[in-house]
């Protein structure tokens, strides 16, 4: 299980945290074309390399923020609040990823082995 | 002779680095005969002292097996302890009383009728599984009964008492897998440069092969025994093993055996692994290799040193390697009669050993053929990498020392002493203190580097296989000949080979046999063993039983304020979620009843609440509900849905305003985490400029919901500062003041049931007293508590649908049947362009209610609506007896065709029959006017 440094509480264990996905930017509702919204809620670039992707402390300090993870290795190097965000990254967007908001929480599913 | 001697027969006098205490000698059966043995015996060690050369059969053939290894790998001693199966013998403590079975036999351990399988190995070779009880397919079961009292394995019992498991965390600098003289070294140097050293020994002493060694190698394990004791720093955990390395050195650790808990998993996040595993040795492939009597060096060593056992009278050894050669000395010291070493480095062979129930005789390279009844063999080392390659590694074959060594490894995880090279003690002691010093200064991320050593890859001889055939894996009984036609049926990888023999796959999980079976392999396939490659290594590196994966449960579990009153009351109880709620007290249909006709109060703590405070919660309200929220005024409740931005409904419940700034929001109860995730979501990410603050308060309120037309008179008796008088206090509004002498509780007339009905929220510190206050207060009106059950029948009469009972992962807003809510006329809310698109597209399944015609059927919910054959056109998702109108009752989707009111359409029951059922007017059965709740 990997460690992920949340920026306000330090680095904890990842089963703490929900992962949100990529920042992604919600379209005007007013002009939006059903192909551009559903771009929005399902597309994904699901990149192997160096990604920026939001999380959510769920069981500490229930903030989220900003993380820069390689998808390969599972490397963060580093990790963001809000008004740290580096020069050309997203603010934080992107809430509508809601797979992994369920009542069961962190510790039902998966245990260390 | 003392009773001792003559009980057994194979005990040496005192040697210097025994194990065992002469003056504690404890008794114990085996199979139902009385042996025994002292304090510091292993079962396995007690048994053989006492005679014993055959412990149990072989998993296929059914072979006699006696020690091979005498460590906890050894295969031939897995044995039923009381009521624990498969118990590693050569590793479990001997302990008082205990009755001793082997298991794999039938009838008996002498006389196992199914040795005859022996006879017709020729036909259960390499893949016999998958060839021999597959055709006709038919009689697979058949095959299936047989074949399962053929396999290994002991007994369990339902009836067995539970033990007790436990688990803990651990946060140390450096984990030292192995305590051998490298991992004890590498822990105390790692203390000495400032760490927390978790140091996790297999075995139940720490010292590894200096334990069994001589003079010297005692010496200096005293040595490193002092300076552990010494060292505050270092957490000691024997009878353990390291059995996981995952992402960011996450371990495992099982610890065996605590005095107060049988199992305990230890979760360790560890900033840097010292890998200390030390050296397996391997068996000697040749005919004959699995008699009982022909066993390893060490299990030689062992024997004699630690157990003081003599391990045969009449040996022929053969060494490729000193430790060999020290096999040798120590049986010559101890009066066994060495009758030929065999020296693999001066090209000298063993061919074969003949026997039955032990062995006889072996045959030599040079023809001779020598009487003995023991047979030592030293051919080589295995290192056990698991760790490593759970840290990423891909260890490399060197051929000049008949070994794999590590290649690359992460930063964090570091290997030392023999698994890491070659080199007497000093080197590998050496190579251990820089080491641990590193392993230290990584950990604190700070110092200068310390520079490791090399440890050359020593030479040693490649002998992996004799001429003759013999077995390769001990557990599964898979032979040499086995992987050969194996390889010649093309199952020339090694991960082929090992899934259709099943060769490394027992529960010594290779260990043993993985270096031997990749070099019989490599020879039938021409290839060299580095180009044949290992089979991989995973977790766990040491069986796991499922006791120490489950225990202890550390899930918390919720209970309202009034539980205690529940239980006392006889409450049956229903998990919903974390949460443990009354379903009911005594009959449903009667707590139904005592609703409608006088007044009853229901436990609903769980129902989530979020404390809404700020100028733009309005806002908020706006974007998160499908309704409007602007014009809510101070004192007013309000019914809200909320859908996700794919439209789908996501919550429901209601939200009322408390004062200018100041809202409480409800949401059901299985939802309340979801959606305060959701509410913080959107304030943190996509409007960061509004001004909310939300303070989640589901637990910081008892909430009780009092019903019936009797509840107003109730309430009058226990209410101060709230004029209940409907006029004053109208259906959905909501009011503050004292209840039961507590004050700041919250009452919202509002109607789940469909009733006249208060809903109070009370500082959960005073719940209990308040709802025993309602229910003394009411006994003269005939108060009765009811529970969930009552409840989900009341508001199905009353047509309330729950969200993920009567909605799923697919229901869009307008498809629940709430169109009157959804405004598309808002600038902006969750979801809103779905819900723009599904009014337009009109092809959308919807919520209806349905009544079965013959009022006496209750279709189980999830039954299906059908059309002609076979199409599915809906199906019911609630379902109830209506107490209230005595027939049954129901809320279902159907497709858009048949959502007109009076519609009949058709429903299957599971049994195949199939009844009509007419879609109703609308969702509410009972009132659906509303006039009892307003009243």
């Amino acid at each position: 299980m990997i460690l992920l440094p949340c920026p306000w509480c330090g680095p904890r264990n990842v089963s703490e945290f929900r992962y949100v996905g990529e920042p992604r930017r919600r379209p005007d509702v007013a002009t939006t074309t059903p192909q551009q919204w559903r771009a929005y809620l399902y597309n994904h670039t699901n990149a192997a390399g160096w990604v920026r992707e939001q999380w959510f402390h769920r069981t500490g300090c229930r903030q989220y923020f900003g993380a820069e993870r390689h998808t390969i290795t599972d490397e963060v190097r580093r990790t963001w609040r809000p008004e740290q965000a580096p020069a050309g990254a997203e603010p934080l967007l992107g809430v509508t990823d809601r797979a992994a908001t369920t009542e069961a929480g962190p510790d039902a599913g998966g245990d260390v082995l | 002779m003392s009773l001792t001697a003559v009980a057994a027969p194979m005990r040496l006098d005192a040697q210097p680095g025994e194990v065992i205490e002469r003056g504690r000698p404890l008794s114990f059966r085996w199979n139902g005969a009385p042996r025994v043995g002292f304090a510091g015996d292993t079962i396995a060690s007690a048994l053989a002292a006492s005679g014993v050369r055959v412990f149990s059969r072989s998993f296929k053939y059914h072979r006699p097996r006696g020690l091979l290894s005498a460590s906890y790998h050894d295969p031939g001693c897995m044995l039923q302890v009381d009521d624990e199966p498969n118990v590693r013998g050569a590793h479990r403590r001997l302990r008082d009383g205990m009755d001793v079975a082997s298991q794999n036999t039938w009838p008996s351990l002498r006389f196992d009728v199914r040795a005859a399988n022996q006879l017709v190995g020729r036909f259960i070779g390499a893949g016999f599984y998958y060839k021999t009880f597959m055709k006709p397919q038919v009689l697979l079961p058949a095959y299936q009964s047989v074949l399962k009292r053929f396999s290994a394995g002991g007994r369990t019992s339902p009836d067995d008492p539970r033990d007790y498991y436990d688990k803990r965390y651990a946060h140390p600098d450096v984990v030292v897998a192995g305590a051998g003289p490298a991992g004890i070294t590498a822990a105390l140097a790692a203390a000495e440069s400032g760490a927390q050293v978790l140091l996790v020994e297999e075995e139940h002493d720490l010292g590894g092969h200096l334990r069994w060694g001589g003079t010297e190698d005692l010496a200096r394990l005293h040595q490193l025994r002092d300076l552990i004791a010494a060292q505050p720093a270092i957490e000691v955990m024997t009878n353990s093993v390291v059995v996981g390395r995952y992402d960011g050195n996450w371990l495992a650790i099982v610890q065996r055996e605590l005095p107060h808990a049988c199992e305990r998993l230890v979760k360790a996040r560890a900033k840097v692994l010292v890998v200390a595993a030390g050296l397996i040795e391997r068996p000697y492939v040749f005919q004959g290799n699995d008699v009982p009597g022909v066993m390893l060096s060490t299990a030689v060593r062992r024997l004699i040193n630690l157990h003081a056992v003599r391990p045969g009278h009449r040996a022929v050894v053969l060494s490729a390697n000193p430790e060999g050669d020290a096999a040798a000395e120590d049986l010559a010291r101890i009066g066994v009669e060495v009758r030929r070493v065999l020296d693999v480095r001066r090209g000298e062979d063993l061919v074969a050993a003949r026997g039955g129930g032990g062995v006889r005789s072996v045959q030599c390279h040079d023809g001779a053929r020598i009487d003995c009844d023991l047979v030592v063999t030293a051919a080589g080392w295995t290192a056990p990498t698991s760790l490593l390659n759970m840290a990423g590694d891909k260890p490399v074959y060197v051929a000049e020392a008949a070994r794999f060594l590590p290649s690359r490894l992460p930063d964090d995880v570091l290997p030392t002493g023999g698994i890491a090279g070659t080199g007497d003690t000093d080197a590998l002691i050496a190579h251990a203190r820089a080491t641990g010093a590193e392993a230290a200064r990584r950990a604190a991320g700070r110092g200068e580097a310390v520079r490791i050593p090399a440890l050359p890859a020593g030479r040693h001889p490649e002998h992996f296989i004799g001429r003759t055939h013999g077995m390769v894996d001990f557990s599964e009984d898979v032979s040499s000949k086995d992987l050969l036609s194996a390889a010649r049926e093309g199952y020339d990888s090694v991960e082929l080979v090992k899934r259709y023999t099943t060769v490394t796959m027992g529960p010594v999980q290779g260990k043993l046999e993985t270096v031997n079976a990749v070099a019989v392999l490599s020879r039938a396939t021409g290839r060299t063993i580095g180009e044949t490659g290992t089979t991989v290594w995973r977790p766990p590196y040491a069986p796991v039983t499922l006791g120490a994966l489950a225990g202890r449960i550390l899930e918390p579990v919720r209970y309202s304020p009034m539980q205690r009153w529940h239980e006392a009351h006889g409450a049956t109880p229903l998990v919903a979620g974390a949460w443990i709620r009354p379903d009911r007290y005594g009959d449903p249909a009667q707590e139904v009843r005592n609703v409608r006709e006088r007044v009853g109060i229901i436990d609903v703590t769980p129902l989530g609440k979020l404390d809404l405070r700020g100028p733009d919660v309005p806002r908020l309200l706006n974007l998160l509900y499908v309704n409007k929220w602007s014009k809510l005024d101070v004192g007013r409740v309000r019914y809200g849905v909320m859908c996700a931005e794919d439209g789908v409904v996501l919550d429901d419940g209601v939200t009322g305003r408390l004062g200018e700034d100041r809202y409480l929001m409800s949401t059901t109860s299985s939802g309340a985490a979801t959606v305060w995730e959701w509410v913080e979501g959107w304030l943190q990410t996509e409007r960061p400029d509004w001004q909310v603050h939300v303070i989640p308060m589901t637990t910081g309120y008892a909430s009780m919901n009092v019903a019936g037309p009797r509840s107003r008179e109730l309430l009058q008796r226990v209410t101060e500062g709230v004029d209940l008088d409907p006029e004053a206090f109208p259906y959905m509004h909501v009011r503050e003041g004292r209840v039961a002498g507590v004050d700041d509780c919250f009452m919202w007339r509002i109607g789940f049931t469909g009733e006249l009905s208060y809903e109070i929220h009370a500082p959960a510190m005073y719940g209990l007293h308040v709802w025993e206050t309602l229910l003394d207060v009411g006994d003269d009106l005939g108060i009765k508590p009811f529970g969930v059950e009552a409840q989900r029948i009341m508001r199905l009469e009353k047509g309330h649908a729950i969200v993920g009972q009567d909605t799923d992962g697919l229901t869009q807003a307008f498809g629940a049947g709430i169109d009157w809510a959804i405004k598309l006329d808002k600038d902006d809310f969750a979801g809103k362009p779905e819900l723009v698109w599904q009014r337009d597209r009109d092809d959308y399944f919807v919520l209806v209610g349905l009544q079965p015609e013959d009022g006496s059927v209750v279709p189980p919910e999830a039954s299906q609506i059908v059309e002609g054959r076979n199409v599915i056109v809906g199906r019911v998702t609630s379902s109830r007896m209506s107490p209230t109108l005595g027939r049954s009752i129901c809320l279902g989707f159907v497709a858009p065709h048949l959502r007109a009111a009076g519609t009949r359409v058709t429903v299957q029951l599971p049994d195949g029959r199939r009844i009509t059922a007419r879609v109703t007017e609308q969702h509410a059965h009972v009132d659906p006017e509303g006039v009892r709740m307003r009243g």
